[in-house]
């Protein structure tokens, strides 16, 4: 689960950092922009099967990649 | 009556001391008085709303009315079922009142809508997100009260911040710890403070003292001149500090009440480029639009998938937010500019990020860069500003005239 959500931002942000550092924030860094966390919500649906609406999405919640792991996980549980 | 705006006089700030001091003594010991806080509602609303303007004020309350029975029946509706096109109409009939009181000048001449009152637009942008919310499930429950009072919640009436129906409705019930409060206040009153050296200091000296003289003078040279350029420039400080201003006393007031109202700005003249600016200025606008419109409509085009390039489902994103942004402002020429000219920006500056991340080696990064990139979108957003001030429709006027 963890490498796939990496992998994802890895595509969507076209960056390595996101592997390196979990906690780098995606959004004040400029590496996920608005258009790119459509782009994700729609992926993590297709690919892991979790289904947020876009209220749903507080970014103060998604801003780290290890946010998005956790994030991930208890929407599966 | 006496009637008064918000946030213009002294007296005003001493009434809203006043109201605040119960509100203030019952938080510090970790209570909340709502009931005081209806009433101090009602009060704030008949001071803004009655004496002369008491046509607004049953404009008003027509309006709350009738839009909560919307909102209460699309509730109850999504309870039961949810098809795309009653949303669709929900929203629609909930925003016809805001385009008819923007559409009427454009058509009368000027005139304003018999339905209109100040702040219509920022209670319909709160009640749209409530619409959209219900429709995602993420309001759960719909509290009349509660929902009421997010509505006419009286420190942003006028011209926001524009609050989300779940975040006021978290900081409404919370009982704050005292020592959490504490800082609060201090908050409150030092954003108030700040928003009077804003206001009545700085935007002062702008707005009232420069630019009238800046403006006679551009206009008596006519065409481009300095003056002008002057003008851009006095222009966009004054309408920085008078909203930021503004902004102060009804994020202060919030805070004083217990209630944490999003920040509007956060540094918008040091944004390095267009999008960033977004992200600073007037920023629970602009995130209303990014979170209900951009992204929904993003989100739409690609699961639908409609459009294949991301890159042109991006650019017709922003495209529709700015129009959007530009016919709300109001329904002149200059307004609709100022959005196209915002939403080119902002493809352009897209553009060139993509450039930069393929080239990331090549581009030179340094202090100077940086300060260029500041240098460059300060210049772009103040001519901006410049269009939005409508300055050159009076200057094509003038010149017609004469």
């Amino acid at each position: 689960m963890k490498e796939q959500i990496i992998e994802i931002l890895q595509d969507l942000t076209g960056s390595e950092e996101v592997a390196k550092n979990l906690d780098v924030n995606l959004f004040d860094t400029g590496l996920l922009d608005s258009m790119a966390t459509v782009q994700l919500l729609l992926e993590l649906q297709s690919q892991c099967n979790i289904d947020v609406p876009v209220s749903e999405f507080e970014r103060s919640e998604w801003e780290t990649p290890n946010k998005i792991i956790a994030k991930v996980e208890s929407l599966q549980a | 009556m006496i009637n008064m705006q918000p946030y213009q006089n002294p007296t005003y700030f001493l009434f809203i001391t006043l109201a605040l001091i119960p509100i203030i003594i019952a938080n510090l010991y970790e209570k909340k008085l709502h009931w005081y806080q209806s009433i101090s509602t009602v009060a704030f609303l008949l001071l803004s709303f009655g004496g002369i303007k008491w046509h607004q004020g049953i404009a008003l309350i027509i309006y709350v009315v009738l839009e909560v029975i919307l909102i209460k029946i699309y509730y109850e509706y999504r309870k039961r079922a949810n098809v795309s096109w009653i949303f669709y109409i929900a929203v629609i009939v909930a925003i016809i009142p805001l385009v008819i009181v923007k559409i009427t000048p454009a058509v009368y001449g000027g005139k304003a809508s018999i339905i209109g009152f100040l702040g219509i637009s920022y209670i319909t942008f709160k009640i749209v997100g409530m619409i959209m919310e219900i429709r995602d499930g993420a309001i759960k429950e719909f509290k009349l009260r509660q929902t009421v009072e997010f509505l006419l919640f009286f420190p942003t009436i006028s011209s926001g911040p524009i609050d989300r129906y779940r975040r006021f409705l978290g900081d409404y019930d919370k009982k704050l710890p005292q020592k959490k409060y504490l800082d609060m206040l201090e908050k409150g009153v030092w954003y108030i403070f700040l928003g009077f050296v804003y206001k009545f200091f700085i935007a002062y000296f702008f707005g009232t003292i420069l630019l009238p003289q800046v403006g006679q003078n551009a206009l008596a040279h006519g065409g481009i001149s300095w003056w002008l350029v002057a003008y851009m420039y006095v222009y966009s400080m004054d309408l920085f500090f008078d909203f930021a201003g503004y902004s102060l006393f009804a994020v202060g007031t919030s805070y004083i009440m217990g209630i944490a109202t999003p920040m509007n700005f956060n540094k918008p003249f040091s944004a390095p480029n267009i999008k960033e600016f977004w992200n600073r200025w007037h920023m629970t606008l602009s995130f209303w639009f990014r979170d209900y419109i951009y992204m929904r409509l993003v989100f739409f085009i690609m699961k639908k998938k409609l459009i294949k390039s991301k890159i042109t489902i991006a650019n017709l994103g922003y495209l529709t937010l700015f129009l959007i942004m530009g016919f709300w402002h109001g329904v002149t020429w200059y307004y609709i500019v100022y959005g196209l000219f915002h939403a080119c920006a902002i493809i352009i500056c897209d553009m060139w990020l993509r450039f930069k991340k393929k080239h990331r080696d090549q581009i030179p990064s340094n202090r100077f860069t940086k300060m260029f990139a500041v240098f460059l979108t300060f210049n772009i957003v103040c001519f901006s500003f410049l269009i939005f001030s409508g300055f050159l429709n009076t200057m094509l006027v003038h010149h017609i005239m004469k």
